[in-house]
């Protein structure tokens, strides 16, 4: 018979791990050889990424910077790399047809662009995201360039119908509606018949104004940066209200939401810039100049909008039930209740997939170069083009492939880096 | 511990009469009639599925009910949004599974609908929310997440959540069941505290010593009817209806 009762007698005081659990030999057996599988796929792996660089080294170190076409690298060594194209070419690859004079334009745009994110992506710079908010008009100013008033002339207007909108609800009107209604009829005056009188006004008093850059000009990666950061800005919002639409209560706003993103994501996003380089034309009026950078960047907003829209809704998805009961409970309104309770749960959730639509979205801008808009995929082909560097390859798309990689490398790491921070469970 | 009753005042706080309701063809709730006075304390009781929780949430209109009328602190339940936004805002309610928002810390939890809600000013809402932290004993608590909390100390945040609303009336929903037995002690203390206090109170629970510590009043539900109803002494001495009977033998059992 086996005794039951057992009572302890003495307590084990923790104790330190074994070394081969700890350290750099603990890391070493735990992540790279942890089984005999494990040890072969290790092995295996280090001897592919050996000879890989063993060939990919010597070939970029002893590359050629100074020549002046392909035909000359060829000469004086075959086996490296030509980057001569790249020394011969950059310019265009960075901003396409821009007027060279002007080059400091984009350069400025970009990084007016590095400091315009900052307050948005660190809550401890948010005291500038005035900056933020202005860069937009500044960024389309310094771009396309005209009268420095044309373009404030749409924030002055847009901040004397938010101020009229904001009075009528603190003094006159509780009816948000009516008051919205109000400030919109106020600024459509104000753009029909005040802005143009005012801009012509302001421009006689004090002329500020850049020559004039057109959007064929754009090109390189200045115009994938334009189509990519607008479209990006523009669809995460748009997004946003989609998936509340598709959620709606509404049958109208739920409709006219699940047939746009059904729609969209429907089509390749090709044929939606040959609608909006080709066909669009034939629908607008005779005589419209519909921008076509411009018309570029909506048809990406929509397309990425639409993705946007269906990955928010699977954070939407993953919210226990109870956080809208919880908030309705304390009697938060509809629209507070998703700006402070749900979007910021639903949007944490959905920080992988958002990002993976922004890297993507940002990809994607690539395309233009079918419908003959000079991005640097497009550029490259008319590099080729070029009888004294025609035939090379490797070098020049190993460059486009590098600048987006930096690009998307670094939303990548910053999501991580977002994920990380919103962690509130540990 | 001796049960205090001088709280209990003629106003009516919730008036329910002939409050019918279905989810689909099911009918969850037939003709309910409830009157509840200001400062009255009332346990709900019955077997899972006789629609004591639903009955609950159809006073702060997390169901809507489809017949009869549901009168809360004079206003009556209707599907103008602006009176249900104010009832919800009189009248507090904790759930089974505490519900806190994990984005937020415990302080932010309890500032943030008196902030948005009430308009009130930031300092203010910390004054109130800290006040009433402490009263449910967990003030150093106060700038965790409610992921790094117990249950029991969850529970107690989200009674605290409510509370900083200085609602007039408390519903609670089995706020107990989701908890391990050690901190089902620490949130019934909060609630008896709460009851001593004379705030008006309904509480679906199983918690029967609860019930005989602190109810005025003990309701016993079954298929959506509520079959009886009685102070706690005689409801749990002499329950005059067999189904009463049958479910008190089964959870007083053993």
């Amino acid at each position: 018979m086996t005794k039951i009762a057992f009572v302890r007698k003495k307590e084990i005081p923790p104790s330190a791990p074994p070394i081969t659990e700890v350290g750099l030999i603990g890391w070493f057996r735990q992540n790279l050889f942890s089984s005999w599988l494990n040890s072969i796929l290790t092995v295996l792996s280090v001897y592919f990424i050996v000879i890989i660089l063993w060939d990919f080294i010597p070939w970029a170190y002893g590359g050629h910077w100074n020549t002046k076409s392909l035909r000359e690298c060829l000469d004086l060594d075959p086996d490296v790399a030509c980057f001569s194209v790249l020394t011969a070419r950059w310019k265009q690859l960075l901003f396409g047809l821009y007027p060279a004079e002007e080059y400091w334009r984009p350069t400025l745009t970009f990084i007016f662009l590095l400091l315009a994110i900052v307050p948005i992506l660190f809550p401890k710079f948010f005291r500038f995201f005035w900056f933020s908010i202005i860069y937009p008009g500044l960024a389309v100013w310094l771009l396309w360039g005209g009268s420095f008033w044309s373009i404030s002339i749409v924030y002055i207007g847009l901040t004397l119908g938010a101020l009229f909108f904001l009075t009528l609800i603190r003094q006159y009107l509780k009816n948000y509606i009516i008051a919205a209604v109000l400030a919109f009829l106020f600024t459509t005056v104000f753009f029909l018949f005040i802005s143009n009188p005012l801009v012509g006004l302001l421009n006689v008093i004090l002329p500020i104004s850049l020559p004039f850059v057109e959007s064929l000009k754009m090109g390189g990666f200045t115009l994938s940066l334009i189509v990519g950061v607008t479209g990006i800005v523009a669809s995460f919002p748009i997004g946003i209200l989609l998936a509340l639409g598709r959620q709606s209560n509404l049958p109208v706003i739920k409709m006219i939401c699940v047939g746009f993103i059904e729609f969209i994501r429907g089509v390749p996003l090709i044929t939606l810039l040959f609608v909006a380089s080709v066909l669009l034309n034939y629908f607008l009026p005779p005589g419209t100049n519909f921008d076509i950078v411009l018309r570029v960047v909506i048809m990406v907003t929509l397309f990425s909008a639409a993705y946007m829209a269906e990955v928010i809704r699977g954070g939407l998805a993953g919210l226990p039930l109870g956080q809208h009961e919880a908030s309705a409970s304390l009697g938060l309104t509809y629209w507070q209740s998703q700006r402070l309770i749900i979007m910021p749960q639903a949007l944490k959730i959905s920080i992988p997939g958002i990002v993976n639509t922004f890297i993507g979205l940002f990809k994607d801008t690539t395309l233009v170069s079918i419908i003959s808009l000079r991005d640097p995929v497009g550029l490259a082909s008319t590099i080729r083009a070029d009888q004294k560097w025609n035939g090379i390859y490797w070098e020049l798309y190993v460059a486009i492939g590098l600048m987006f990689f930096i690009f998307c490398w670094g939303m990548s790491q910053y999501s991580q880096y977002l994920e990380r921070k919103l962690k509130t469970d540990k | 511990m001796e049960k205090t009753k001088i709280n209990i005042t003629d106003e009516v706080a919730i008036h329910i009469s002939d409050m019918n309701k279905w989810f689909g063809n099911f009918h969850v709730l037939r003709d309910i009639n409830l009157e509840v006075r200001r400062g009255e304390r009332i346990v709900v009781c019955g077997p899972s599925g006789s629609g004591k929780s639903t009955l609950i949430r159809c006073i702060n209109r997390l169901e809507e009910h489809q017949k009869g009328s549901i009168i809360v602190d004079g206003t009556e339940l209707t599907t103008d949004l602006k009176n249900i936004d104010k009832i919800r805002s009189e009248v507090g309610m904790v759930f089974q599974h505490f519900n806190l928002f994990p984005h937020l810390t415990t302080l932010e939890n309890c500032t943030l609908a008196p902030m948005w809600v009430r308009e009130t000013p930031e300092k203010e809402a910390t004054e109130i929310a800290m006040e009433m932290l402490e009263k449910v004993k967990i003030p150093e608590q106060a700038h965790k997440y409610p992921g790094q909390l117990s249950g029991g100390q969850q529970q107690r945040v989200a009674i605290a959540r409510s509370l900083c609303m200085k609602p007039r009336i408390m519903l609670f929903d089995e706020v107990t069941s989701a908890l391990d037995p050690e901190m089902i002690k620490e949130v019934l203390d909060t609630m008896i505290q709460l009851a001593e206090e004379g705030m008006t109170m309904i509480c679906v629970t199983h918690e029967m010593g609860f019930a005989r510590q602190v109810a005025d009043r003990v309701i016993f539900m079954d298929d959506g009817q509520i079959v009886e109803q009685n102070e706690p002494e005689e409801f749990f001495k002499n329950p005059k209806s067999d189904r009463t009977k049958l479910f008190l033998s089964q959870i007083l059992g053993h």
